[in-house]
């Protein structure tokens, strides 16, 4: 056998890497004499820091910033000051406060470092965090929502929800208009707590937003997290989930639509470090016209720690027509064999002809044919969010996409 | 009276680069209220025939014609085809996934209706077809063609035969795959739809089993890319006593003579 049992720092596409545990792995960052550019032997072993000096400035070779266009993303990852609003819109149920916090609340703290330059550029700029409190076992009937209508500029921003033990809850982040935005969103799932969290980006075609957004799940709590983008110039969502204890069970959950230029990228970590854990990421998209691009990252690690581990994920891509490109890499890296299950499926195609001839074979002309195999592909994900107002609602976003 | 003709049908397909004659000249003339049975080994193109009638792109005519009440068929795109009464069964149904039986059902029955139908006689239609079929009601929920089993997956191809109504109704190999039971309700099915008299059909089989059920008014045997025999339904029975090997010979020797 020319290959080694155990190959270690394997991180390219579709690469499953089984290390064993403890594998040693270089640091990278300042003072290492390393740079971020050198590929990393595991996906922990990255650096994450508040402090945008712990960072090398970008160059776009860079590993998890290759996909990237950095020109176009309005200079974010070169500390370009603020000067846009947003106008946010709170709705709070009952059981639900905000509250604004400078950084020194632990709280903003909590739910994971920035992970990379711009994330933590944002991280500084802010110097008020926005935290959103769900009451201990307040089993909320409506959704809490946060509208936030960019009015261009540059801004950013820094959101926490905490979503405190046995609540139940159903948190909505909603993006339009305009502008460069750069984000942190935080979601703190208390213990035995049940979230469904679902972000929308439905900007205006212009519109450049980065945001990464953490999860931290607590003993045996439930969290469904949702992305849906539409809109936008150039977005990148950079989803992080952590466990802090055994039980957890985390759903990510994205449908995706890129037009004619339109650049999506969304980059899922999930981090397994504790036992008995469980994660599904599940993610769609669809593409239309000349240099659309949509980019899927789905990085999963298993730490040796974490056994009894389940994960799953999966991202499919619809390519409507010629010239639109989406890139798809699904990683996952073991260091325990005691788990439940791991696996990952990727696939992009164009539409199915037999898909199409059955259902135009039973009358239906192709163009309301092709329409049917579209949104059946995102009703797909769209069910599993559970909520039905909601489901409605996204339903009638693919229809708005699918009219363009 | 509803009448579909085929004369002289050739047609190749794709292999590799090059193109490969499947149909060597089919005639038939299908007329509402008859049923044909289309017996042949594997591999001798009745499926074909079947595919190409319906429109499917790997297919291409190379000669002859195709004529629904004398309109061309072959001049239509597949929805066209079956807006003007055609219907296949396919023997393997394509998952959509995300798009719901009931939802599909009643895009189709829009679509061949040229109106949709009343919401309240519509689930009524689709209920009682179902409960005919021995369908469970929440299949209807279900995507189509997602996770069915091979009994549900014709079941399901027989439910649009009842509820699309089509003039001429290909069945691709139906019987495939069914256990005797499942053989029996899909059967009852085809022949409710029979009874109305307004409906000509095509029966595609491998095998007699299903004329058990569906008794033909012809049967026709395929070979190499036509028709090689035609009769009555005692022709099956011929059929069963004695394999196709009579007629395999046949297709050999023609491909020596087509070699040559």
């Amino acid at each position: 056998m020319s290959q080694p049992e155990q190959s270690k720092g394997a991180t390219t596409a579709a690469a499953v890497s089984v290390a064993g545990p403890g594998a040693g792995a270089p640091l990278a960052g300042p003072g290492t004499g390393r740079t971020h550019s050198e590929v990393l032997a595991s996906r922990g072993e990255r650096p994450t820091s508040y402090d945008p000096a712990d960072f090398a400035a970008l160059t776009g070779r860079e590993e998890d910033w290759r996909f990237t266009p950095l020109k176009r993303i309005g200079k974010l990852h070169q500390g370009v000051p603020a000067d846009g609003t947003d106008k946010v819109e709170l709705s709070l149920p009952e059981g639900v406060t905000a509250e604004q916090v400078g950084h020194d609340d632990p709280r903003t703290a909590k739910a994971g470092a920035p992970i990379d330059l711009v994330a933590a550029l944002a991280y500084a700029a802010v110097e008020q965090a926005t935290v959103i409190t769900v009451a201990k076992e307040s089993v909320l009937t409506e959704p809490v929502r946060v509208d936030v209508h960019g009015e261009g500029g540059t801004a950013y921003a820094h959101l926490v929800f905490d979503v405190k033990p046995f609540a139940e809850a159903v948190i909505v982040l909603a993006h339009t208009g305009t502008g460069v935005r750069a984000a942190n969103v935080d979601l703190i799932v208390g213990d035995g707590a049940k979230v469904t969290f679902v972000s929308v980006q439905d900007w205006e075609r212009d519109a450049v937003h980065l945001a990464q957004q953490n999860t931290l799940v607590g003993r045996d709590a439930t969290v469904k997290s949702v992305n849906v983008t539409f809109g936008g110039d150039l977005v990148r969502i950079t989803p992080n989930v952590r466990y802090t204890a055994p039980g957890g069970d985390a759903e990510l959950l994205g449908l995706y639509f890129a037009d004619d230029g339109q650049h999506l990228e969304h980059r899922l970590f999930a981090d397994h470090s504790v036992p008995n854990c469980r994660s599904r990421a599940t993610y769609k998209g669809a593409l239309q016209g000349d240099a659309a691009h949509t980019v899927w990252v789905g990085d999963v690690l298993i730490r040796a720690a974490a056994e009894g581990t389940d994960t799953y994920e999966l991202n499919r891509n619809l390519l409507l027509t010629d010239g639109a490109r989406a890139d798809s890499v699904p990683n996952l890296e073991i260091e325990t064999g005691e788990i439940v299950g791991a696996g990952h499926a990727s696939a992009t195609g164009r539409f199915d002809d037999e898909q199409l001839f059955y259902l135009q074979a039973r009358g239906i002309p192709e163009d309301e044919a092709r329409r049917l195999v579209v949104r059946g592909f995102f009703a797909d994900v769209v069910r599993r969010i559970g909520v039905p107002d909601l489901e409605q609602a996204l339903m009638t976003k693919v229809e708005q996409e699918l009219a363009r | 009276m509803a009448t579909l003709e085929i004369r002289d049908l050739h047609v190749s397909v794709d292999a590799e680069g090059e193109p490969k004659e499947i149909l060597k000249g089919v005639d038939l003339t299908v007329r509402q209220g008859e049923t044909h049975a289309i017996m042949g080994p594997n591999g001798s193109g009745k499926s074909t025939l079947a595919y190409s009638i319906a429109g499917h792109p790997k297919y291409t005519v190379t000669g002859g014609q195709v004529l629904l009440d004398g309109q061309d068929v072959l001049s239509m795109t597949v929805d066209e085809r079956a807006r003007a009464g055609l219907f296949l069964a396919m023997q393997y149904p394509v998952e959509v996934p995300g798009v719901s039986v009931a939802n599909f059902l009643r895009t189709s029955a829009t679509a061949i209706r040229g109106e949709a139908p009343k919401l309240r006689t519509w689930v009524k239609e689709v209920n009682s077809a179902m409960a005919q079929l021995q369908m469970d009601p929440a299949f209807s929920e279900r995507s189509v063609n997602e996770g069915f089993s091979g009994g549900e997956k014709k079941r399901h191809e027989i439910l649009q035969l009842e509820l699309l109504k089509p003039k001429i109704a290909l069945l691709d190999e139906t019987d495939s795959g069914l256990d005797v039971d499942a053989l029996r309700v899909v059967s009852e099915g085809v022949n409710r739809v029979r009874e109305s008299g307004e409906v000509g059909t095509l029966l595609i089989t491998h095998y007699t089993r299903i004329l058990k059920y569906i008794k033909p008014d012809f049967v026709h045997v395929f070979a190499a890319g036509r028709i090689v025999e035609s009769g009555g339904a005692e022709l099956a029975q011929v059929l069963e006593d004695e394999g196709y090997e009579k007629y395999t010979g046949v297709q050999a020797e023609d491909d020596i003579k087509a070699g040559a």
